[in-house]
């Protein structure tokens, strides 16, 4: 996030409802403004705000944007088992 | 730095890149940005590098590199051959990277609309963290790359460019474009991002490349209008070369140096001045390369130091053909007053050699540099990189002080001017002529001092011979006519006298005999091409 922006807001709240509703609410999220930690934006070579990356379960992924498409969130973590057969190859 | 009232409004920072700050009247506009677009392998990469070690090695200025493109590994290896050691500046605190390029690894989705505040979070704190006076941005084509929403992309690229007009710095972004002359920029944007445009070219122009430097605008300040040649030199980085500003700043001196041969210089009124450019112009065997022999040799003789740029022949075959006129260029070298630099012009482009030749003179400081010969570099580029050759190196050789003599090859043996010399002839302050004179089935040579600027000096054509002892200049073809035009003819002393007579109230010229040594030493053996 970079500081309190609207989208940071909308981000935030479309991904709790996501993890609520769709993860049945096993999840830790850490939420990190690059404005006070930009060194972690530097480790972790973060360019576009809101960014979520999902660490555990493995594989490493990323979602940027205010997390407003759900399918795609979902995609994009590799968390919905009943689109798994959809193709992995989405476009960037 | 800018001189005239109405530009102060806008400062310049020296960037330190060898002659860029003269085209670009003092510098880049400080705390701006400027794009500095240019097709692939145009050297983009080179200039926001140089622009950075330049401004942390001679101006103390630290920097930041953002890279999109190459990653920061890559960019810190690529640029040793340049003498640049990147991670030691990292070390020092001097030089900080926002390394921003693709990784494979990383896997991205985008999911409703975002912004790059990330990344301009990353920037300040790097420009924070080292104090950064200067910010290269390399490239903004490749930010459209990473990311499939491109009006967010347009609308970010705004932001950093205004978020590092904030922070004070002054910066370099570069951007791609695919044809050197064509569309500023391959999204069409680019140049609305940056205060200031400039392109680099790397054109192709009969077989051989050309690299330019065009600065296209700069916001509120002046700057040189068209395109600057350029080139990339290991070891130095970017070498701009300025034609038009060089040319200014020339003084002009009385000081008068023998050209070796004593005739000669009373034929120009008493030698050749310190800080001109003589041209010798003759047929091949006329007699050129001995005109520079004996010109390397009265400097030496004098303890100066000679730099000779042979690109005919062979060094061996120069050494042979000095020695047969009396001449050790080895005892010369030995002593430390001459080198040599011998090459098949073709090894190099026209701005690497005048580059070359540069820093040569600037490390050898020679009194005396010569050229033998501007035809045989002229094969190499197109005529218009060949002027800019000569009116480097010869603005460069006045801007030193020393004395140049170049010669060029006449493509007939009679008479005649070279393509050469019509394109230089303006750029020179003498001109020697070297001629066959073709004179009842023998050919003679010929010698005339054309032009030479600021002294009176011996209009007469005046017959020499070549020995074993070198050159002797005799006396005036006295009753030949028509010898600069090709086609010799005798007159006879009747019709002489009635010439000379309606052209000149004081007659004909007074018959010079001294240092005449006869036109039965008629040495072939040692004759060569030249």
């Amino acid at each position: 996030m970079t500081g309190t922006s609207a989208r940071a807001e909308t981000a935030i709240g479309n991904l709790r409802r996501i993890c609520e509703q769709d993860l049945g609410g096993a999840y830790q999220l850490e939420i990190i403004d690059v404005l006070e930690h930009p060194q972690l934006a530097e480790d972790d070579k973060v360019l576009a705000t809101p960014t979520l990356i999902k660490q555990l379960p493995p594989p490493l992924r990323r979602v940027i944007g205010d997390l407003s498409d759900k399918d795609k969130v979902l995609l994009g973590l590799e968390v919905r088992r009943d689109i798994s057969t959809a193709n992995p190859e989405m476009p960037l | 730095m800018t001189t005239t009232a109405h530009e102060s409004a806008v400062e310049k920072l020296p960037t330190g890149i060898a002659s860029f700050d003269t085209i670009a009247k003092g510098g880049l506009p400080r705390n701006r940005t400027t794009l500095l677009s240019g097709t692939a392998g145009s050297g983009k990469t080179v200039f926001a590098v140089h622009f950075l070690a330049a401004g942390i090695l001679d101006a103390g200025e630290p920097g930041v590199f953002v890279t999109f493109e190459e990653s920061a590994d890559d960019i810190r290896q690529n640029m040793r051959s340049f003498g640049w050691d990147l991670a030691e500046w990292e070390r020092d605190g001097r030089l900080a990277f926002v390394d921003a390029s693709p990784d494979p690894n990383i896997e991205t989705i985008e999911s409703g609309a975002f912004d790059l505040g990330a990344l301009l979070a990353r920037v300040q704190n790097a420009v924070r963290k080292v104090k950064a006076r200067r910010v290269s941005v390399d490239s903004l084509g490749a930010v459209f790359s990473q990311f499939s929403d491109q009006s967010i992309v347009r609308r970010e690229l705004f932001r950093i460019a205004s978020g590092l007009k904030a922070m004070g710095v002054t910066a370099v972004l570069t951007a791609e474009r695919t044809e050197d002359y064509g569309s500023i920029a391959r999204f069409g944007v680019e140049e609305f991002i940056a205060d200031n445009v400039m392109v680099l070219r790397n054109a192709l122009e009969d077989e051989n490349r050309r690299r330019t430097i065009e600065i296209v605008k700069f916001r509120g300040t002046d700057h040189q209008k068209g395109e600057y040649p350029f080139t990339i030199v290991p070891g130095r980085g970017l070498v701009v070369i300025p034609l038009s500003a060089i040319q200014l700043r020339q003084k002009s001196s009385n000081v008068r140096i023998s050209s070796g041969n004593a005739t000669l210089d009373d034929m120009c009124g008493g030698g050749f001045f310190r800080d001109s450019v003589i041209l010798v112009s003759g047929a091949t065997g006329t007699g050129k390369t001995l005109t520079v022999t004996q010109f390397l040799n009265g400097g030496a003789s004098h303890g100066e130091r000679c730099l000779l740029l042979a690109f005919e022949e062979s060094r061996e075959q120069l050494f042979r053909n000095a020695i047969s006129w009396g001449v050790d260029f080895e005892k010369m070298e030995q002593d430390g007053l001459l080198r040599v630099v011998c090459d098949y012009p073709e090894v190099a482009g026209l701005e690497d050699w005048l580059v070359t030749i540069q820093r040569t003179i600037e490390e050898f400081k020679p009194t005396r540099v010569a050229l033998d010969s501007l035809s045989a570099i002229e094969r190499v580029g197109t005529i218009k990189a060949f002027r800019e050759f000569v009116i480097g190196l010869t603005s460069f050789i006045k801007q030193q002080e020393i004395v140049g003599l170049l010669t060029s090859t006449t493509p007939t043996l009679m008479g005649g001017t070279s393509i050469t010399e019509g394109h230089i002839s303006t750029l020179t302050d003498s001109i020697i002529l070297l001629r066959y004179v073709e004179m009842f089935g023998e050919m003679k040579r010929g010698l005339t001092v054309l032009k030479m600027r600021g002294s009176s000096h011996d209009r007469g054509i005046r017959e020499f011979t070549i020995d074993a002892s070198g050159m002797h200049v005799g006396r005036r073809f006295g009753n030949v006519t028509g010898i600069l035009g090709g086609s010799p003819m005798h007159v006879s002393p009747a019709d002489l006298e009635r010439a000379w007579s309606r052209l000149d109230a004081d007659g004909p010229p007074p018959r010079d005999t001294s240092n005449f040594t006869g036109v039965s030493d008629r040495r072939h053996a040692n004759e060569r091409r030249g």
